[in-house]
């Protein structure tokens, strides 16, 4: 068996009182698309989010390429903080791909691009720019390079936002609702980059509430509910009938929301 | 009124631009300072911030000017009384000044912070690059703003004896007997220099890429 790029063991999110993750376990396989889908509030930002760290996890361990991100969990139920540069080191394999796009408005695309390969990096500025500038064509906005993310829409300023994670050459991309702030016009250029990017062989995990996306480009289906994984499996065994009939009822919703294609 | 008597008045009004400019700068470095203790998350550095804040947002200027300039003295610090006047203005606009940029630093949007992460900033990395320039731009408004209020109170200054402005006017009213016609011209001078900095401050405002609105 190849080893997961990120693996999820037993994980509890709670705050408060309130558990939003209640003992998840789940593998990534590398190379592949693999998509979270649930209702609003089962919990799938909240896992991916814990995948990359940005959220702490109450218990439980997340493993990436194989070393231990956040906390360490000892056999007797002790965790122990791994120190922040370690975290930063594995971190470094993962790209993060956000709903707001979370652009830095004082600096253009390019600028955007290049500001971790240049601070974090220490790449000179021209080096730093031409990789930058790679992105941005991969992406297809070079032409939008000078341009600060208020001058652009949302479905560029997203793709700038993919040249941004992709610029750091990570292994893994975490994409968390990519499209859920776009309208559904600008809703397939972001996706195309997202096709193109599962094509070349990126492993992905997408948070999405685009289940025409998951059901043809995802090769793994997790469904999350009320914080607990229910099923996950490839699309057609996920998709394909009979279903979960908690699955039935999450896609009644969507039925006109482009995936009858799937009913 | 006759020329010379304007161009007294404009010569006072070096004073008003001088002391107020001096006091914007001295009180925008003390602001970054108390910003920072109210921001540290530290009781020992942000309780000391409060206290001085409210005493300064609280007290009257013209009571902390006599203050500081009687008690100054007092505590062996003979200094000239447009010192008195300079520290005054300054301590006071610091109050006003970290308050707001308190404010600024508090609604840099989080997730700006966490792309910054995701990338590999450090803290100290996504604190220079990302949330510093953001929150000069969300607070220079309010900068501009506080510029304009520290240009009008500086006519308090007088009551520690500096001939800026509005003393001057005042005291040229007394000699001439024509106070209508001084203290008009007087507000006029407060506007153009008021107008001017509005309008350096819009323009730079603009300048300044990108800054969510």
């Amino acid at each position: 068996m190849t080893l997961p790029a990120i693996a999820v063991r037993n994980l509890v999110k709670r705050y408060g009182d309130t558990a939003v993750l209640h003992g998840i376990d789940l593998d990534i396989p590398p190379g592949q698309v693999s998509c979270l889908i649930g209702p609003s509030g089962s919990g799938k930002s909240t896992l991916l989010r814990c995948m990359a760290f940005l959220e702490e996890a109450t218990s439980g361990t997340i493993t990436v390429d194989g070393e231990v991100l956040g906390f360490s969990e000892h056999s007797n139920g002790m965790r122990e903080r791994i120190p922040a540069t370690t975290n930063r080191a594995i971190r470094s394999k993962i790209g993060m791909v956000f709903q707001q796009f979370n652009l830095w408005p004082h600096m253009t695309a390019l600028g955007n691009v290049s500001e971790a390969l240049r601070t974090v990096h220490k790449m000179s500025r021209k080096d730093a720019e031409a990789r930058a500038m790679e992105q941005l064509v991969k992406v297809g906005l070079e032409a939008r390079a000078g341009h600060y993310p208020s001058q652009l829409s949302g479905g560029q300023q997203q793709r700038v936002a993919i040249a941004r994670a992709l610029a750091l050459k990570p292994k893994i991309m975490l994409f968390d609702e990519p499209t859920s702030s776009l309208d559904p016009e600008l809703t397939g250029e972001v996706l195309n980059v997202m096709r193109d990017l599962a094509a070349e062989g990126m492993t992905m995990v997408v948070v999405s509430h685009e289940i025409g996306f998951a059901a043809t480009v995802g090769s793994r289906i997790s469904f999350l509910d009320q914080g607990r994984l229910l099923f996950s499996g490839p699309p057609s065994e996920v998709f394909g009938k009979p279903r979960h009939p908690r699955l039935e009822q999450f896609l009644d919703t969507y039925l006109d929301r482009g995936a009858s294609m799937l009913v | 009124m006759s020329f010379k008597l304007f161009e007294l008045l404009l010569k006072a009004s070096l004073y008003t631009i001088g002391i107020s400019l001096v006091s914007i700068l001295i009180g925008f470095a003390i602001a970054i300072l108390l910003s920072g203790m109210l921001l540290s998350g530290r009781r020992a550095l942000a309780v000391p911030a409060r206290i001085f804040i409210s005493f300064f947002r609280g007290v009257p200027l013209l009571v902390q000017l006599l203050l500081i300039y009687n008690l100054l003295p007092v505590i062996g610090l003979n200094v000239p009384s447009i010192v008195a006047a300079i520290i005054g203005l300054s301590l006071c606009t610091a109050a006003y000044q970290a308050e707001n940029l308190r404010g600024g630093f508090a609604s840099v949007p989080r997730g700006l912070i966490e792309s910054a992460e995701m990338v590999g900033l450090t803290p100290s990395q996504a604190f220079r690059r990302i949330k510093v320039p953001i929150a000069l731009r969300l607070t220079f408004p309010a900068l501009v703003n506080e510029a304009i209020l520290i240009l009008k109170a500086s006519s308090l200054v007088s009551v520690v004896g500096i001939v800026e402005l509005t003393r001057m006017a005042q005291d040229l009213a007394g000699s001439t007997f024509l106070p209508l016609q001084l203290f008009a011209c007087a507000g006029l001078i407060y506007l153009v220099i008021n107008w001017v900095v509005a309008r350096t401050g819009g323009l730079i405002e603009r300048s300044l890429p990108g800054v969510p609105r």
